[in-house]
């Protein structure tokens, strides 16, 4: 069975307009999941559906076998499912760097001694460990969200969801955050669901979601995705720019093959010509 | 108006021996009437203390350098900074955090009362209207709402409008697209370009994102640890590999093909636009075609 | 704004940062006690805990130019305080007058006094705040107001609003450095007309400042809800506090202090008997 499930769902915040139409999706294990969408779209609505920060109006969101429909659920849901949210600034509770990592196991009554081994752990993963006695506010914005990361690994969830979490740093600092969950996909077999509008994240993806006014619009491989410019278009998306160069080359003659995404593989294509 | 900055110094926090932090060391940098000039580097370079000193928000201090803009002499004690500011436009990451006013009509017209609190209401309006006209937005819809109900990418929109309403001539913006979707960027970029065609006469823009750089700008300067690092074409500035590198900055895609390219044996020259790039090297690929025929 | 230096943790491996903050929670009270204990024209009680702020210092490893600049931060409140007892006074051997302000003999000893008293409860306060993280802070209190939950005063929620108020104090003058910035590139004056244009000037950056302080409560509630946090009592605490020989060693000074000061007092007394 996925590990996460989302049947049917249906939400609204205020009972009108339903900002989440009738979505269905399932996240397996281990996997490297892209939700993509227009600011506005829904998509960050559907991060707090995932780890029961809010209810569905109808439907179901399950995690490994918890309903979030069920209220004795809720720790259970959150435990396996942490979220790192857009702003760094605003997501750190403590001033020094440890004490914000053990913010989460303190919550779940985890014993002193393990929380001194899940805060290693942790800030290891996203290698931090030298700044455990730090002051977030003297950090980067990148080395910031990796603390964030950290602070959620410290429950040690089984997915780990990033709600626009690159979109406030700069180039190097989301560089080091996409890195750290890369890794973590990779080597701690941490399943990742990444909610973003920059495409150049999408193409490391196993597979992508496309939600547009509240509904599932499209799913498949980053390169099918890529492939239909008309649901582009349609959903205020574009490709990666390195898709787009290639389409400028094709349209002035230069033979290339398509799903193209990287500038790596464009590099490749042109250079073998 | 033609900005001169020369010897430009700045240090943070100078009386503190400890705290002190050389942001700026010597910069000495011409930013001529009507360029589209853009300005990179790490965090913590000194872009952003750089710009800030363009319309007086920092002073320059004693024997710290000089600021000539335009008849503006900023280093001199008697500068009328209110006119300067004026004159100089300056917006900020995320702009749509300073809107406060009830209604959109009077956070666009703060600008007007400050800056010229002798025009009448009707002149007010009209300068208030055309601002927002020229953002994009439709007064008539949006002039009673409050700023607070509209969409993210409309707020900063309006924010925008509150800055040109006094109409400068000088337009610096700190990372003005950061946290829009594509579509807004898309879109944001058409705006500037249009500001810059039609009002503006100088747009002066710091931004991390490489590939709007070496689209848009006519100019860039890069700036490393404090100091001016580089500045030329685009094109010049990004075909530099190994040192942009060094400096810890992303290559444009199209200079980062071009590097390849140069790797392989394949020399491109263009002016690294998506469109300049895929000119030149369509073209070397045909004429490499016809010639490999020839051959045979 | 960056160089407000009251009430930012100076971070460093001390005597005094591995004191258990209870304990300096106690003594800084204690000592505040001292400083009020020194009875008016004693100045050798002021000179006695001056100099324990000094060893406390030189124990610390905190700069003591950081100390000084703390008192800074409530300049304007001392500097207040002084001319309003150096001009209102009325007691006390008259120096000079000048229509209806009469400076006298008592009016500048209060006003040096007050000086001191402020002046040395800002640098022991600061010391404090210098070397306890906001976090051992708020565990502090918390374990000091342990009782009142038998009368249940919600201790936890109260010690753990204190600790996110004080974490995000940096970052609230950093936004409103930055909205006065972007105001003032806006033609708006925060230095010129009287004091009610000047309020007013204010209401630009206020309202923003507001918004935003809104929007990370909201954030901040989600981030701690995502990170599971219920306010049950089954939370455990990663730091733990210890008594060590430091707490009794800085017990035995502060108590010594106030002996002194008390002494003191009383051997002035004895002194103007004489």
């Amino acid at each position: 069975m996925a590990l996460l499930t989302a049947e049917n769902v249906c939400f609204s915040y205020d009972k009108k307009g339903d900002v989440i139409k009738n979505v269905t999706l399932e996240v397996n294990e281990g996997e490297y999941i892209a939700v993509i969408g227009h600011n506005g779209s829904g998509k960050s609505t559907l991060a707090k559906l995932f780890n029961a920060l809010l209810k569905p109006d109808e439907g179901t969101v399950t995690v490994d076998g918890f309903s979030s429909s069920d209220k004795k659920n809720l720790y259970e849901i959150r435990k396996r499912v942490g979220v790192v949210f857009q702003n760094p600034d605003n997501q750190l509770i403590a001033s020094i760097v440890e004490d914000d990592v053990a913010f989460g196991p303190e919550n779940l009554g985890v014993k002193r001694e393990e929380i001194k081994e899940r805060i290693d752990f942790a800030l290891k993963a996203v290698g931090m460990e030298k700044y455990l006695k730090s002051t977030p506010s003297r950090l980067s914005g990148g080395q910031k969200q990796r603390i964030a990361i950290a602070g959620v690994l410290a429950l040690k969830p089984k997915i780990l969801v990033l709600d626009e979490s690159t979109a406030m740093l700069d180039p190097q600092g989301r560089k080091e955050v996409l890195e750290v969950v890369k890794n973590l996909n990779k080597e701690q077999n941490v399943t990742v669901i990444t909610i973003t509008h920059y495409m150049e994240e999408v193409v490391d993806a196993d597979r992508v979601y496309v939600i547009d006014g509240g509904k599932i619009e499209a799913t498949g491989t980053p390169a099918e995705i890529f492939k239909d410019r008309a649901l582009l278009e349609r959903t205020g998306l574009e490709l990666p720019l390195a898709a787009k160069i290639a389409d400028k080359l094709i349209s002035r003659g230069v033979p290339l093959k398509d799903g193209i995404l990287t500038r790596e593989q464009l590099a490749e294509a042109l250079c073998a010509l | 108006m033609r900005i001169v900055t020369e010897n430009l110094s700045y240090v943070y926090s100078e009386k503190s021996k400890e705290l002190a932090v050389q942001a700026l060391n010597n910069i000495s940098l011409t930013i001529e009437e009507g360029e589209f000039f853009g300005i990179i580097g790490q965090t913590g370079s000194g872009k952003s203390t750089f710009v800030q000193h363009l319309n007086g928000l920092i002073k320059v201090g004693k024997d710290k350098g000089s600021i000539v803009i335009g008849d503006f002499n900023l280093t001199d004690k008697k500068c009328d900074f209110k006119s300067l500011r004026a004159k100089v436009g300056m917006v900020f990451q995320y702009p749509e955090y300073q809107l406060f006013a009830e209604t959109v009509k009077d956070d666009v017209a703060f600008g007007i009362k400050n800056f010229f609190p002798a025009l009448s209401e009707k002149e007010t309006e009209e300068m208030v209207k055309t601002a927002i006209t020229l953002v994009g937005l439709d007064y008539e819809i949006v002039k009673d709402k409050s700023p607070f109900d509209l969409s993210g990418g409309q707020k900063r929109r309006v924010a925008i409008a509150g800055v040109i309403v006094t109409r400068p001539e000088i337009l610096v913006l700190d990372e003005p697209v950061a946290g829009l979707d594509p579509q807004g960027k898309r879109e944001f970029t058409e705006l500037l370009k249009n500001l810059h065609k039609t009002t503006v006469k100088t747009i002066v823009i710091v931004s991390h994102d490489m590939n709007f750089v070496s689209e848009n700008c006519t100019r860039v300067a890069v700036f490393s640890h404090g100091e001016l690092y580089a500045e030329g074409s685009p094109k010049e500035i990004f075909s530099d590999f190994t040192r942009l590198k060094e400096l810890g900055l992303d290559l444009p895609v199209t200079a980062y093909l071009t590097e390849k390219l140069s790797e392989t044996g394949i020399k491109v020259e263009s002016d690294i636009t998506t469109d300049g790039f895929s000119d030149a090297f369509a073209a070397a690929y045909i004429e490499n075609k016809e010639k490999r025929r020839r051959e045979e | 704004m960056r160089d407000i230096a009251f009430g930012q943790y100076y971070p460093a491996k001390s005597f005094v940062h591995n004191m258990d903050p209870r304990v300096k929670i106690l003594l800084s009270i204690a000592y505040i006690v001292a400083v009020f204990l020194v009875a008016p024209f004693h100045y050798l009680g002021f000179a006695a805990c001056l100099l324990f702020v000094i060893i406390a210092t030189l124990f610390s490893k905190v700069p003591f130019l950081r100390i000084l600049k703390s008192i800074k931060a409530v300049l304007f409140f001392v500097i207040l305080s002084a001319v309003l007892q150096i001009f209102f006074n009325t007691n006390g051997n008259l120096l000079w007058s000048w229509g209806i302000i009469k400076i006298t003999d008592e009016g500048l000893f209060n006003a040096g006094f007050i000086v001191a008293r402020i002046t040395l409860i800002v640098m022991g306060a600061s010391l404090l705040t210098f070397t306890t993280t906001p976090v051992e802070l708020a565990d502090g209190i918390e374990s000091l107001m342990y009782p009142l939950k038998f009368i249940k005063f919600p201790v936890h929620d109260f010690a753990l609003v204190m600790s996110i108020a004080l974490r995000f104090i940096p970052t609230l003058i950093e936004e409103t450095d930055r909205i006065i910035k972007a105001q003032k590139a806006r033609g708006a004056d925060f230095e010129s007309g009287n004091i009610f244009r000047r309020a007013k000037a204010l209401i630009p950056v206020l309202i923003p400042l507001l918004i935003s302080s809104l929007r990370r409560a909201d954030e901040l509630a989600d981030a701690m809800d995502a990170r599971c946090y219920s306010g049950s009592d089954k939370r455990t605490r990663y730091k733990k506090m210890k008594i060590t020989y430091r707490d009794v060693l800085g017990f035995l000074v502060v108590a010594g202090l106030i002996t002194g000061v008390v002494f003191l007092n009383k051997f002035y007394i004895l002194i103007t008997v004489l």
